[in-house]
């Protein structure tokens, strides 16, 4: 019995072994994570071959999916690519260490604009690296919608009631309302916030679904008429249906920047440079847009590009008055956040 | 016309249940990159999902710790099985309801649990310069967890119409303990410990949510994949590859059934 | 002697109900009956009193509850059907309503996402058919469907089981008895299929109500259910205090329905499951 018990034991640890052996072995890699389909593949393929570099990637869907996993410690990230707001919340909360930009030469690449805008949630530049933006806007099908575009209303417009697609994370949701009724998309005030939330409850009957990345898809297949969408979708989902147009509503958006941050509890901080200062290349960084066709701040890149309608494409790189009234997301703090969840939830249950 | 009633009811069933894999199969053939759109008939993610360093990492870590969660949860079944066939029935009552709570308890809790727990090990063990990596371990650990009182309760009835006596009689014959065990008992409660590994091999290849709590970044398991690749539409290549997995398995079962000497087994 | 032996046997899986299972199970309770500071408070539990959230727990019993009746009535009709079958190869038929189950779970669902959608595979179908379309997705109509779906297995299997076992002279002895087949089921038959049922009740009802797969694939985000609600705080709130609450309000419930259930299965807890 025993030594059969021991055999199986064996039978069961061996096949294990090689695999911990081998990580015990110190291998060099770097800990990324990222948004969901947010860099190409072929460019992580190429790092690893150039460096010798193993990549250990994880996505993300949300910034406030993010957040808990990286707060509890569970999980040793050596770079993390959050939106704006949440990179403040993670410097409030001393998350984050600074970059040492002399290893990333690169970084010469990134257009100065950025850089100045980043100023909201960084203010000396020392912890962030941008990494896309974009605006959040309506994408519609114009087989589909016959009334002119150009204001969030037309998302309360009871013609088109089961064909409206929300977004399903509550600073991108509350910022449309909030818009509408010209309050800051920061605001902490109760009232403001509630006057939001009736808003969205009013709506939620004309909405077919609540996504996120799925309003990709479901646009591309004609399931609804109306999306809130990130702009880099946006030419994703023209490549795939013609019919399909991104607006920037007229009261105005959120100006959203992705950056890259290295966490305070990083293991691979060298790796992380490295792969920094490859990601800023104007080569990679053109490569990463092709694929996700989400804007770059990387001017080497945008140069790069050599067709010309999508270099001067709006929707990739919309013009000074199109942003007039566009705000960026600041972090409000713990009791601002709970505000926010609080009245997300009534409207989510409503 | 009550065969009839009964053949339709049947018919009805099987629709239900196969119509969503007919869907999926059909998917692994469609030449588009999303689902929204049909591009035509394609055999090329069936090569294509050879090439996916992701999805291969996790079948790979996918078959590896159903595997190994299915052993181990087996055997410790079977000692608990055994010892529990010992113990007065009080104490059997007590120790099998607390076997018994992943099974009843709601996944998403003991999922949670076992986070929790992770999680304050991993803080305990770093005053010690350890710590507690989320990944391959904690997955393993969670899943031989919630697959444990399935082995225990498949094995357990088996032992329990066995006839003592038998065993007494071969260890008066002067058998040894293994030999009495491995000759009279191991072969009646044979079919109960196979029936509680695959179940458990099952369990594990199919867990989504226990997995969602205990995994690590870059550790994935095919659900959790899939979980995550649902949001910006599943890769052909994943269908191809569940197609192929649902094949096998087929394929295996038909095998199986036409096996002579096997028509009785349920 | 032999009795020192099943100790030493019973060592290792009593350390690991001990520390896996038991341990756990404390600290979500210690979770939830304590605030960041790690004081006695009440008030996660309370959390769960707000409207919001009642309103979910009552749509999650609502659903489940249904689910699992509809599964029921679904699932004791299919077992007397495959029972009834006199081919020899039984099991195989039995074994074609198990082998969906071999197929990724999440993806099933997410096909029926596919089949119910506007455009999806029925409604194109009944259009072609010129016939009313189905709009039930992203309602609480097609996460009940999804339950069914998934779970219907988890009934069907049990209740078999225990129809299978019935010896064929007790049936026999009943009609020689004089009773008609109605009898012979109500009196005979169903009594002794009720174990089977209860597990089957309990094994669909428990992950119906606990869900969050399912309604985040076939609810569109916009119906919540406990389960949801739970996630959200661990994986999107932070929030393990409230989360650990909620969780321990869950299980109460759950708690109940076994304790229902264990009151009408006079098996006496030791049920088989397959």
């Amino acid at each position: 019995m025993k030594k059969m018990l021991a055999l199986a034991l064996l039978a069961a640890v061996l096949p294990v072994f090689p695999a911990s052996v081998a990580q015990a072995k110190d291998k060099e890699e770097v800990v990324v994570y990222n948004w969901g389909e947010y860099m190409d593949p072929d460019v992580i393929a190429d790092f690893e071959k150039e460096t010798g570099i193993k990549v250990v990637y994880e996505e993300f869907e949300t910034n406030e999916i993010m957040y808990p996993k990286v707060a509890a410690g569970a999980a040793q990230y050596d770079l993390i690519c959050p939106s704006d707001y949440m990179i403040s919340k993670m410097l409030a909360n001393d998350m984050l260490q600074p970059i040492n930009f002399d290893h990333i030469p690169n970084y010469a690449n990134i257009d100065e604009k950025y850089i100045e805008q980043s100023k909201g949630f960084d203010p000396e530049n020392k912890y962030s690296i941008p990494y896309c933006w974009g605006t959040v806007g309506i994408l519609y099908n114009t087989t589909m919608v016959d009334d002119p575009v150009d204001s969030w209303e037309i998302l309360w417009n009871e013609k088109y009631a089961d064909d409206i697609l929300m977004q399903d994370s509550v600073r991108d949701a509350f910022m449309i309302p909030e818009k509408m009724l010209g309050y800051d998309i920061n605001t902490v005030n109760e009232d403001e916030i509630a006057a939001a939330a009736q808003l969205l409850m009013d709506q939620k009957p004309l909405v077919q679904a609540y996504v996120i990345d799925q309003v990709r898809d479901k646009m591309i297949g004609e399931e609804a008429a109306l999306g809130v969408i990130y702009s880099g979708e946006a030419i994703y989902t023209q490549r795939e249906n013609e019919n399909l147009e991104y607006v920037i509503p007229k009261e105005g958006t959120n100006v959203w920047i992705d950056s890259w941050v290295i966490p305070k509890n990083a293991k691979n901080v060298e790796n992380a440079e490295k792969f920094l200062d490859f990601l800023c290349r104007g080569d990679i960084a053109l490569r990463n847009f092709d694929y996700i066709t989400y804007s770059t701040p990387n001017k080497a890149a945008r140069e790069l590009i050599e067709d010309e309608e999508i270099r001067e494409s709006t929707i990739a790189f919309p013009t000074e008055e199109m942003l007039a009234n566009s705000q960026v997301f600041v972090y409000i703090g713990e009791e601002g956040d709970a505000l926010y969840n609080e009245y997300w939830d009534k409207v989510k249950s409503y | 016309m009550k065969k009839f009633l009964s053949r339709l009811y049947l018919a009805f069933i099987f629709i239900l249940l196969y119509a969503p894999i007919a869907v999926l199969i059909i998917f692994s053939f469609n030449n588009s990159k999303t689902r929204a759109k049909w591009g035509g008939w394609t055999l090329k993610w069936y090569f294509a999902m050879f090439r996916d360093q992701a999805i291969m990492s996790a079948l790979r870590n996918t078959l590896t710790i159903a595997v190994l969660s299915a052993l181990i949860s087996t055997l410790l079944g079977l000692t608990a099985a055994i010892s529990l066939n010992a113990m007065k029935k009080n104490r059997r009552t007590v120790v099998l309801s607390a076997l018994n709570i992943p099974m009843l308890n709601a996944e998403i809790v003991t999922g949670i649990s076992l986070m929790l727990l992770f999680i304050a090990a991993g803080q305990l063990l770093s005053h010690m310069g350890l710590g507690v990596e989320f990944g391959f371990w904690t997955v393993l650990i969670g899943h031989i967890t919630f697959n444990l009182p399935y082995t225990v309760l498949s094995i357990l009835p088996k032992l329990r119409q066995i006839n003592i006596s038998t065993y007494e009689a071969a260890l008066d014959l002067g058998a040894s303990r293994f030999l009495a065990f491995r000759k009279v008992i191991l072969p009646d409660i044979m079919p109960g410990v196979l029936s509680g590994f695959l179940l458990a091999f099952t369990l594990s290849l199919d867990d989504f949510v226990i997995t969602h709590f205990v995994k690590g970044p870059g550790f994935d398991t095919l659900s959790t994949k899939i979980y995550t690749e649902v949001r910006k539409g599943i890769k052909p290549e994943m269908y191809a590859l569940s197609t192929l997995i649902f094949a096998s398995v087929l394929l295996l079962l038909l095998i199986l059934n036409h096996l002579p000497g096997s028509e009785k087994k349920a | 002697m032999k009795k020192q032996k099943h100790v030493l046997l019973s060592g290792p899986y009593l350390f690991w109900t001990a520390a896996f299972i038991i341990i756990p199970l404390l600290m979500i309770v210690y979770y939830g009956l304590t605030d960041t500071s790690g004081a006695f408070t009440l008030s996660n539990i309370a959390q769960m009193g707000t409207p919001e959230r009642l309103k979910a727990l009552w749509l999650s019993l609502l659903l489940s509850l249904i689910a699992t009746g509809i599964c029921l009535v679904m699932a004791y009709p299919l077992a007397l059907i495959l029972t009834g079958t006199k081919v020899n190869a039984t099991g195989f038929i039995v074994t074609i309503f198990i082998i969906p189950m071999w197929m990724n779970s999440l993806l099933r669902i997410l096909a029926w996402q596919t089949l119910l959608e506007r455009n999806g595979v029925i409604n194109v179908a009944l259009r072609f058919l010129h016939l009313p379309e189905l709009r039930i997705i992203n309602t609480p109509y097609a996460i009940a469907l999804g339950m069914i779906y998934d779970f219907l297995p988890f009934m069907l299997l049990p209740i078999y089981n225990a129809l299978e076992k019935i010896d064929q002279n007790v049936i026999n002895a009943a009609y020689d008895l004089g009773a008609n087949r109605f009898q012979t089921f109500w009196k005979v038959i169903f009594p002794l299929t009720v174990p089977g049922m209860i597990s089957g009740i309990t094994m669909v009802f428990v992950p119906a109500l606990t869900t969050f797969v399912i309604s985040d694939f076939l609810g569109g985000s916009k119906v919540l259910l406990i389960g949801n609600v739970i996630e959200r705080q661990f994986t999107q709130v932070g929030d393990w205090n409230v989360g650990s609450g909620m969780s321990l309000v869950l299980m109460v419930f759950i708690l109940i329905s076994m304790a229902v259930m264990q009151h009408y299965d006079k098996s006496g807890g030791e049920q088989v499951v397959l």
